[in-house]
């Protein structure tokens, strides 16, 4: 079974968010990078389990410039077995998708992964996109994915409640919460991952859909206001005259 | 300006979220609402009250298959010439709306909280909360996914014609083997009042007051990350930029810390109310109302308070 386990850098959880040049571009001064959680705790470690119980190989693949080379080495020492690194800014969810696909083409995989979304950009995009242009089945948010030969069974998260679904390989699924376990690289791992193959490739020709022309930051909250522990109905009070909300 | 707005009706019902979605598209453009599965000809003509004109129905396809609701949403886009698409942002408009982006190379906005301005740009939540984005387009068409609560559905007073839509879906992508349903009347994404709990509760025997506030208010209930992770709670209630991002009217926080990764999943609710016996907890700062002290006393406190509230109106 070969797998592809798509892996995008989002900044560290505890980055203050700021942004630069008029607005328009988020201020990477001091922010420290990491393996969007979803791709890594999730993604990466369902297909490294796989591999091993099943046999076959884990390939990661990264839009990404350079500096994005210290996030796919961690993605190494996890144990994926080689890295693809598309040379591009990935700007345009599309632009991103279309690299994944184009070289999933190319190499043929049993199961693409993707993360839930990107901590940074929120879009749940990159999955369901690639999952059309290779005209395979997606299965968004998986919590539990068994593979038996060829079908898989997969839990995903639908409004309401959970679904069970059958679905024959090749396809695309998106990883959250449940999949697996987060697994810590150890020293061997983090030693091997300095020799395993990191390939770089040059982008397809793809135009961006979409771009984001400004940011802003929410408004400032005004201060909290303090009710006493032994005057909760001043609380409901409040809740129900001042906030309207119950 | 034609508007095509697809809802996922799946389970019977048109939910609030698939409302706000409708009546959103419906101040773009003159809306059109397409659907599939078994949901009743008057509950699909009452979204005429929400700003649909007409609504198509697909009856033949009955499971949540991205593939096939895509194909159906391409086609009555095509049939009804829109050039901006809606979604909600909720669990089947992440799987349907990247597909149509990728079939019909139409930019897609994800997680909007507001109306495209003037010039096009749509503004989306990024950084999990922490921070906004304007999204503009370099495609003709657009597809805009809405993020649930972030609009105030105003009702028009019409009803929409309904056609059945037979367009071709293709053939099924997957099979659905089996549905477990979420327990708890009030589903998270959607809920107007949220209370949540973190470790501060001590362990999973002691819920009931946060269950029985939930119940009094009507509310939805949540919890941190570590209260999922070690199995106090379901997965499902987890909130925050790993979880679940919820915008509710009510957020009541109890004996959770206001780590940053909690507040960016909910610190876009309307009010926040925390209840924590540190006054040095970082959830303070985000919090519209506090209350300095212990949660095992005033949760039953807040819920006869409620009671009382209620019984006078
Ligand atoms: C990559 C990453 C992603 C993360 N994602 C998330 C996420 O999505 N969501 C999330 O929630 N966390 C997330 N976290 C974890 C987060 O950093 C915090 O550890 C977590 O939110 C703390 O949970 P807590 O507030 O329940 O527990 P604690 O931090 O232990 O806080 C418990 C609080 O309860 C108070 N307390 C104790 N007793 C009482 C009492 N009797 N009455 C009232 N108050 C009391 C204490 O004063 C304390 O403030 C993430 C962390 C990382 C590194
Ligand atoms: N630049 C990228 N390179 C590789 N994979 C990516 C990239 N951006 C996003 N992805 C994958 O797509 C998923 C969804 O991303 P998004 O659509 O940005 O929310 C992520 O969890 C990753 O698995």
């Amino acid at each position: 079974m070969k797998f592809l386990v798509c892996i995008s850098k989002a900044p560290d959880t505890t980055s203050k968010i700021e942004f630069t040049d008029g607005d328009t571009k988020f201020n990477e001064a001091g922010v420290q990078y990491i393996v969007n959680p979803y791709d890594e705790w999730y993604a990466l470690v369902r297909a490294l389990e796989l591999k091993e119980s099943l046999g076959g190989s884990v390939t990661t693949i990264t839009v990404g410039e350079v500096g994005d080379e210290s996030i796919i080495r961690k993605a190494l020492a996890i144990g994926a077995d080689n890295a693809v690194r598309v040379n591009a800014e990935a700007n345009d969810a599309y632009f991103t998708a279309f690299q994944i696909a184009e070289y999933a083409k190319a190499n043929g995989f049993d199961i693409v992964f993707t993360g839930k979304e990107t901590i940074n950009y929120n879009g749940s995009q990159v999955g369901g996109m690639v999952a059309e242009m290779l005209n395979q089945p997606f299965v968004s948010l998986a919590s539990k994915l068994e593979l038996n030969g060829g079908a898989a069974t997969i839990n995903r998260e639908m409004t309401g409640g959970v679904e069970v679904v059958e679905v024959n390989t090749p396809f695309v699924v998106s990883s959250a919460k449940g999949m697996a376990e987060q697994r810590i690289p150890n020293m061997r791992g983090i030693m091997a991952a300095r020799t395993k193959p990191l390939e770089v490739i040059e982008p397809a020709a793809c135009e961006d859909l979409t771009s984001f022309a400004t940011y802003s930051l929410p408004e400032a909250k005004s201060a909290c206001k303090y009710v006493e522990a032994d005057n909760i109905a001043e609380l409901v009070n409040l809740l129900h005259t001042e906030a309207k909300v119950i | 300006m034609s508007v095509l707005v697809y809802i996922d009706t799946l389970n019977g019902s048109v939910a609030k979220n698939a409302m706000e979605a409708v009546n959103y598209g419906s101040k773009i453009g003159s809306t059109t609402v397409v659907t599939n599965g078994s949901i009743s000809e008057e509950d699909l003509a009452a979204l005429g009250n929400v700003g649909a004109t007409k609504v198509l129905v697909n009856r033949a396809v009955t499971t949540n298959d991205a593939s096939q609701i895509t194909n159906i949403v391409a086609a009555a886009a095509d049939s009804c010439g829109a050039s901006t698409i809606v979604f909600s942002q909720d669990l089947t408009g992440r799987a349907v709306a990247p597909r149509l982006s990728a079939k019909l190379k139409a930019g897609l906005a994800s997680g909007a909280i507001a109306l495209p301005s003037a010039d096009g740009s749509v503004k989306v939540n990024v950084f999990s909360g922490k921070a906004f984005g304007n999204v503009s387009f370099n495609s003709d068409k657009k597809i805009i996914s809405l993020t649930p609560n972030s609009i105030q559905i105003e009702e028009t007073g019409g009803s929409a014609a309904v056609e059945e839509f037979n367009a071709d879906a293709g053939s099924a992508s997957l099979t659905v083997k089996d549905v477990q349903k979420q327990e708890g009347d009030v589903l998270l994404p959607e809920a107007e009042l949220v209370v949540s709990a973190g470790r501060g509760l001590k362990g999973p025997e002691n819920w009931g007051m946060v269950e029985d506030l939930a119940k009094t208010l009507g509310a939805a209930t949540a919890c941190s990350r570590p209260v999922a992770d070690i199995g106090w709670r379901p997965h499902h209630e987890h909130v925050g930029q790993t979880g679940v991002a919820i915008r509710p009217n009510l957020y009541i926080a109890a004996g959770i810390s206001g780590a940053i990764q909690h507040l960016a999943g909910v610190n876009g609710s309307k009010v926040i109310v925390v209840i924590n016996t540190d006054p040095e907890a970082p959830f303070f700062k985000a919090a519209d109302y506090g209350i300095v002290g212990d949660a095992f006393e005033v949760l039953p406190k807040l819920k006869e308070e409620i009671e009382k509230l209620k019984a006078q109106n």
